[in-house]
């Protein structure tokens, strides 16, 4: 990785998430990105980018709207860096609930006036497995993530993915797991606790 | 327990809430120091299903953020606007209790305040972390600590049911308690559910009482900034928001 405030803002995009910058580099690089140093900047997004944008893709599907999408919310990050800190969290996770607070808002307002007529369509095709986890990038991290995600009940994992992957309310999420009403914003929590707990992460 | 609010937490992160239940969990948020440490850690556990779902982005994506942020100027830290709420209020600003007039109003009031939100929240810059201080007092405050503050305010009302009912609220430990003696059962299925009221009129859920008697109950939340403590007949699971009139209402003042 280049030295950080090294002038690299036109450098190719070799090596993308191939070595991922650490928890403490990335908070090093949202601080200097506020005070508005470019080239910081440019490796902050090199080092998540990848994580935004197939998370983005997952919940707005259409890989056209999800590039809008993760570019509006890195002109976000940028023009709000100086807002991050560091002592609520990490800084991968404040930029991932950026991106991911636009995909559903994106997806929220796109089908705001069409969602009535397809609510049958989608009840009946959600729940099977998302295959565009298959061109996922393999990782140690994915995988210990894969095995957490496999550890938790089969409705916690529906109702997190639904939530999460597809930008469902927890309400429709109960609708269509056929849980009673009220009860998967519940599994929902149990799961992300269990995933936390699992991972290690958030203490 | 403030069930209903601090269990939409999980659904909160994955931003799982319609529109007004965010904006009631992000009203809540600032004042709850356990709401706002399970969010936080909840974030981290959420950041890691991103993992999973890496895909390399195109380089036309690379280069429209890279041509975009030089149109862009970042926005200054923040500075004074932040600070910890101190407590100022002093024995002598503690207003006396009023009586319980003005229920209507208030009521119109959270009304008023939560639709205001609402309609400040579509236009506003959405912030992961909310506006509030990391530093706000610890959470050390059992009740009996609130009670023997040295700068402890009480104010008591008495109940419709001739029982007398006080909140006790410590401002330098920021939390409050509600003391009732001899208070009648709720009616059947309901409980009693026990409110702070914000500065900006909200009423925030700050515990339940599901039984007649004696309650010493420690407020939930950061009561240092509250403007009153209303109390309400609510379903015994509790409600987000008071759906009935107060059957009690305390103003504090100086807060």
């Amino acid at each position: 990785m280049t030295p950080i405030g090294s002038d690299n803002a036109d450098s190719p995009p070799g090596g993308l998430h191939s070595v991922p910058a650490s928890t403490g580099d990335l908070a090093e690089l949202l601080r200097l990105s506020g005070r508005g140093d470019e080239a910081a900047f440019v490796q902050l997004y090199d080092a998540t980018a990848a994580r935004a944008y197939g998370m983005a893709v997952r919940v707005v599907r259409d890989p056209s709207q999800a590039e809008e999408v993760v570019q509006e919310a890195f002109l976000e990050i940028w023009r709000t860096a100086s807002r991050f800190d560091v002592s609520r969290g990490s800084a991968v996770s404040w930029i991932l609930t950026l991106v991911h607070r636009k995909a559903v808002d994106r997806v929220r307002s796109a089908e705001a006036s069409t969602r009535r007529d397809t609510t049958y369509h989608q009840r009946s095709q959600t729940v099977e497995h998302d295959s565009t986890a298959e061109a996922a990038q393999a990782s140690m991290e994915a995988r210990r993530v894969r095995q957490a995600m496999g550890s938790l009940t089969g409705v916690q994992r529906q109702a997190l993915e639904l939530a999460y992957f597809k930008g469902y309310t927890h309400t429709e999420v109960a609708t269509m797991l056929d849980l009673p009403l009220g009860t998967a914003k519940t599994r929902i929590r149990d799961g992300l606790i269990r995933l936390r707990d699992t991972m290690g992460v958030g203490q | 327990m403030n069930e209903s609010l601090h269990a939409l937490s999980g659904a909160y992160v994955v931003d799982a809430l319609d529109d007004d239940e965010r904006a009631s969990f992000e009203q809540h948020l600032p004042g709850c120091l356990d709401c706002q440490a399970e969010v936080a850690s909840l974030r981290e556990a959420t950041a890691l299903m991103a993992d999973d779902a890496a895909l390399t982005p195109p380089d036309s994506l690379r280069s429209s953020v890279l041509a975009g942020i030089k149109t862009v100027r970042p926005l200054p830290p923040e500075t004074g606007a932040r600070q910890k709420p101190e407590p100022v209020g002093t024995a002598t600003t503690m207003a006396k209790v009023l009586p319980m007039r003005p229920r209507r109003r208030r009521i119109a009031t959270l009304v008023a305040a939560a639709a205001a939100v609402v309609a400040v929240g579509a236009g506003a810059v959405y912030q992961p972390w909310q506006d509030n201080s990391s530093s706000t007092p610890p959470e050390l405050s059992a009740a009996d600590q609130v009670l023997a503050a040295s700068d402890a305010q009480r104010h008591s009302l008495e109940l419709d049911d001739g029982s007398t009912a006080t909140v006790v609220r410590s401002l330098n430990q920021g939390k409050a308690v509600l003391l009732t003696r001899n208070m009648a059962a709720p009616p059947p299925g309901k409980a009693f559910e026990v409110w702070l009221q914000d500065e900006a009129g909200t009423m925030i859920p700050a515990g339940m009482m599901r039984k007649a008697g004696d309650h010493k109950l420690l407020l939930e939340c950061d009561a240092a900034k509250a403007t009153g403590v209303g109390i309400t007949v609510e379903p015994e699971s509790g409600s987000a928001a008071p759906t009935t009139q107060p059957i009690a209402l305390f103003e504090l003042k100086g807060a």
